[in-house]
């Protein structure tokens, strides 16, 4: 066990805390924070991705002591005053079926716009395809990503 | 007191009974004055309606939430008929409730079944709240008319809201004969009106089974056996006690179980057990065996499904004759959403929150692992990650149940991503031996089509299906709606040790696949275009058949082509709708399929929710081309040999084609949406696969068999 601080979500947490356990268990579990799904475990799906320092990891596969010090953002972070432009365009285009994969499609795509606020159809197409969906709702992301990218970040 | 109509309850039995098939949904109307749970629910005239006393309207959805819409479309008939604002309607995931009958999603049923009982229902309302109006104002009923949830007294310019009469309405007796509008009257049915979810789905907060908090919760993993019915012959739980967090190690009927503060001790104790394993008597099991065992299915000693005409004599004048063997593997339904329960036993009461389509046969099943009375069992349906049929059996149910009980805690059991493929309830491999005879012309004299599997009900009910007939596994064979003289469909039932359940559309995804497929080979032995002869020998007046004609012009079949590509067609019928597909595909060097363009028409009768309808479509066409590329399970030495999304690949963005849906929207019988689009996508996909490279691809998935 040890003592450790995590920034999520621009609040500070305290935990007494197994410093392996991976940090989906530790949002989920500690932090009362279930927007970020599990689904596989082993970085194949990207249901569990959530922003650490802007960029979207798997943190399924991280260990809670590894995202100490940086930033770390979850579905429930996404928005701020207003909801962010992607979650905008999810609603609008209506994406999610069983809305599981959801939270990691989200924070995979807010991590694509982070580095590449403009990406193109290919650029979103490789960066999407890393995030399994099992209803099949892949055609409504690619066009919700590519409306956000071609009006930019409000 | 005051009497609408004549009351009886017989026209709404008469429409569910109709509509519901096995799963009947009960209504017991007139039910307003018992509505304790909620205190400020004023009106309850059925199941699924409830008005407050601050005019909320809340409408109770009894089939599950999988990611289908129900939470959306079921509400759109009801709010149609109640005349009432959508956007402020209120939905929620019904719990178990006798009211509703024996309740389980599935059989793309939600909307179908639906239809007539709850546009009833909400326009039995209606009538309830205007006549309660008109009472008020003492003004003829016909004078009046809602609106938007507003009462309006056309003469005098009056008005009161449906909260301001729901009281009152309350006490009025439940009329019958209720007239529902005509489509032209329609103000929500039909239109793309926003997912109730969706807003939840998209910020986090929509719960799924897995997210339930419950005071004192703690979390479960369970040990299994890694081979098929193997059982605990002993285990040390030394180690796993000391893994900081946990809290108790319980043998239950499955296993051990590890019961810890958090899932990551859970897993960590889970790691740390030693268990001898009693491997029964599937060690030995393996789908080689299995594989082997279809083959060896006599078609002579077959039960036979169907029979019209002679076919054997039909063989012997025949000019030409075609043959093929299809096989298909078994397959996991691997919903996002890997199975979990959560549970708390308090006394003689047992409450259950699951992501979950079998409703009552989980508060059955929950009910006899608690050892309490049935009624003392509540489930609560949440979101459910995906379900696709895995989530009707309710295994997950029976073992987070027992663990609550030995260990007395608040439990939420959750599988790995590993047991949840390990320990899957499979789609059921199978065999087809088809064979056509045709004439001179090239028209088939006679079709016949062995096929051999396990069975889901032979496996679930032995003792019932002892005789060999299930006429579930033939479903889409038997029911071929080609008009062929002579016909003959036989079954094999093949049972074994790997657990088998419902996967969306069931048989209809071998069957349909094996019939589409061959009917292709046929047309092609008898030098006819595959769209050409499907127009010719389904009957004039078959559904099926419009959108066949209807896809053909979409797509100005046959189109042309760049080089290399192919195109293929498939039209299959399953849950009362009828559906056309066509697939644009080109391949690599080694016959390795691209898929450019799906077209899809399909005649569901009314269109309830256009916009949903297209997602099941494109979701499916994703769901059942993921199936056709890589999908399989199979297994040795009494093991399921899949364990994780590495090893169980599942398609992605970059494979999925485009895909266009037409719809022909009619006032037909309704059919269901979320299952029909499967069984024609994969022969569609196969004989446009065909087209472009001559290669006839018999065994699935295509990983590993493309040379076959």
């Amino acid at each position: 066990m040890a003592q450790l601080t995590l920034q999520v979500n621009g609040k500070t947490h305290a935990l007494d805390i197994d410093p392996e356990t991976p940090l989906v268990w530790v949002l989920r579990d500690h932090l009362g924070l279930t927007g970020t799904k599990y689904s596989c475990g082993i970085s194949e799906c990207g249901a569990c991705t959530v922003l650490i320092d802007g960029a979207a990891e798997r943190s399924c596969s991280m260990p809670v002591s590894d995202a100490v010090g940086s930033k770390i953002t979850t579905i429930e972070g996404l928005a701020g005053t207003d909801l962010h432009p992607l979650q905008k365009a999810w609603i609008e285009e209506e994406v999610p079926q069983c809305g599981y994969c959801q939270p990691g499609q989200l924070m995979t795509a807010a991590g694509l716009l982070n580095k590449n606020p403009n990406p193109s159809e290919e650029e979103i197409v490789a960066e999407m395809s890393d995030v399994l969906c099992r209803c099949g709702t892949y055609l409504r992301i690619k066009k919700a990503v590519a409306k956000v990218a071609k009006g930019g970040k409000s | 007191m005051s009497r609408v109509t004549n009351l009886s309850r017989r026209d709404f039995l008469k429409a569910t009974a109709a509509a519901t098939g096995a799963l009947v949904l009960g209504f017991r109307l007139g039910q307003t004055a018992q509505a304790a749970e909620a205190g400020d629910i004023i009106f309850n005239p059925n199941a699924w309606l409830e008005i407050t006393n601050d005019g909320d309207v809340i409408i109770q959805v009894p089939w599950s939430e999988l990611g289908q819409g129900a939470l959306t479309a079921v509400p759109m008939l009801l709010a149609d008929e109640l005349e009432v604002d959508f956007d402020t309607v209120q939905v929620r995931k019904a719990k178990n409730d006798p009211r509703f009958g024996n309740m389980g999603t599935g059989g793309s049923r939600s909307v179908r079944t639906s239809w007539d009982p709850v546009r009833t229902a909400g326009a039995t309302a209606r009538v309830m709240l205007v006549a309660a109006a008109a009472e008020q104002w003492q003004v003829p009923v016909a004078e009046c008319e809602a609106k938007l949830g507003v009462i309006t007294h056309k003469n005098s310019g009056q008005s009161l809201t449906f909260g301001e009469v729901a009281a009152a309405a309350a006490t009025l007796e439940v009329p019958e004969d209720i007239a529902l509008k005509p489509r032209s009257g329609r103000t929500i049915i039909g239109r793309d009106m926003p997912r109730k979810d969706t807003p939840d789905k998209v910020i986090g907060k929509a719960e799924f089974g897995c997210d339930q908090r419950i005071d004192g919760m703690v979390f479960a993993t369970v040990a299994r056996s890694p081979v098929l019915e193997g059982t605990v012959k002993s285990f040390d739980d030394t180690a796993a006690l000391k893994v900081p967090g946990v809290r108790q190690v319980v043998e239950i009927a499955t296993g051990v179980a590890v019961v810890a503060e958090h899932s990551w001790a859970a897993l960590k104790g889970r790691e740390a057990l030693s268990i001898e394993w009693d491997e029964g008597p599937n060690a030995g099991l393996s789908s080689k065996k299995i594989s082997q065992r279809l083959a060896e299915a006599d078609p002579a000693a077959a039960p036979v499904m169907r029979e019209e005409g002679d076919a054997k004599t039909a063989f012997q004048s025949a000019n030409k004759t075609a043959e093929a063997v299809y096989e298909l593997p078994y397959i996991s339904h691997s919903p996002m959403e890997p199975m979990n329960c959560t549970a708390r036993i308090t006394g003689d009461r047992c409450e259950v929150w699951a992501p979950i389509q079998s409703v009552t046969w989980g508060q059955n099943v929950a009910a006899d692992t608690a050892g309490v009375p049935r009624e003392n069992v509540t489930i609560q349906p949440t979101y459910a990650g995906g379900g696709f049929g895995r989530r009707l059996m309710v295994d997950y149910v029976a073992e987070t149940v027992e663990i609550a009980k030995k260990t007395g805690l608040p439990i939420q059991m959750f599988m790995t991503r590993e047991d949840d493929t390990r320990h899957g309830m499979f789609r059921p491999t199978s065999r087809h031996t088809l064979k056509a005879a045709l004439d001179a012309n090239g028209k088939p004299l006679a079709w016949t089509h062995h096929l051999a599997s396990p069975s889901i009900s032979g496996q679930l009910n032995p003792d019932r299906f002892a005789d060999g007939r299930d006429e579930g596994a033939v479903n889409g064979a038997e029911n071929i709606p080609y008009e062929i003289p002579n016909l003959e469909v036989t079954y094999s039932m093949v049972n074994t040790a790997v657990p088998i359940c419902w996967l969306r559309s069931v048989y209809n995804t071998q069957n349909g696949l094996a019939n589409e497929c061959f009917f292709d080979e046929m047309a092609q032995v008898g030098g006819h275009d595959p769209v050409e002869l499907r127009l010719d020998l389904l009957p004039k007046d078959a559904r099926l058949r419009g959108t066949l004609e209807r896809a053909k012009k979409e797509w100005g079949w046959p189109r042309k082509l760049a080089n290399g590509r192919g195109q293929g067609v498939a039209s299959h019928s399953s849950f009362a709708s009828h559906v056309t597909m066509m697939a644009e595909v080109s391949a690599d060097k080694n016959g390795w399929p691209t898929v450019h363009e799906i077209l899809c028409v399909v005649d569901c009768g009314p269109v309830v929710h256009p916009d949903g309808l297209n997602s099941q479509i494109e979701g499916v066409v994703g769901f059942a081309l993921s199936a056709l590329l890589r999908e399989e399970i199979t297994i040795d030495q009494g093991r399921v040999q899949q364990s994780n999304f590495d090893d169980y690949p599942m398609m992605r963005l970059d494979e999925m084609p485009a895909v266009k849906v037409v719809t022909i929207d009619s006032e037909d019988d309704i059919g269901g949406i979320g299952e029909p689009g499967y069984p024609p996508l994969g022969p569609a996909v196969l004989n446009a696969l065909c087209d472009a490279t001559g290669v006839r691809i018999r065994k699935l998935p295509l990983a590993g068999n493309l040379k076959a």
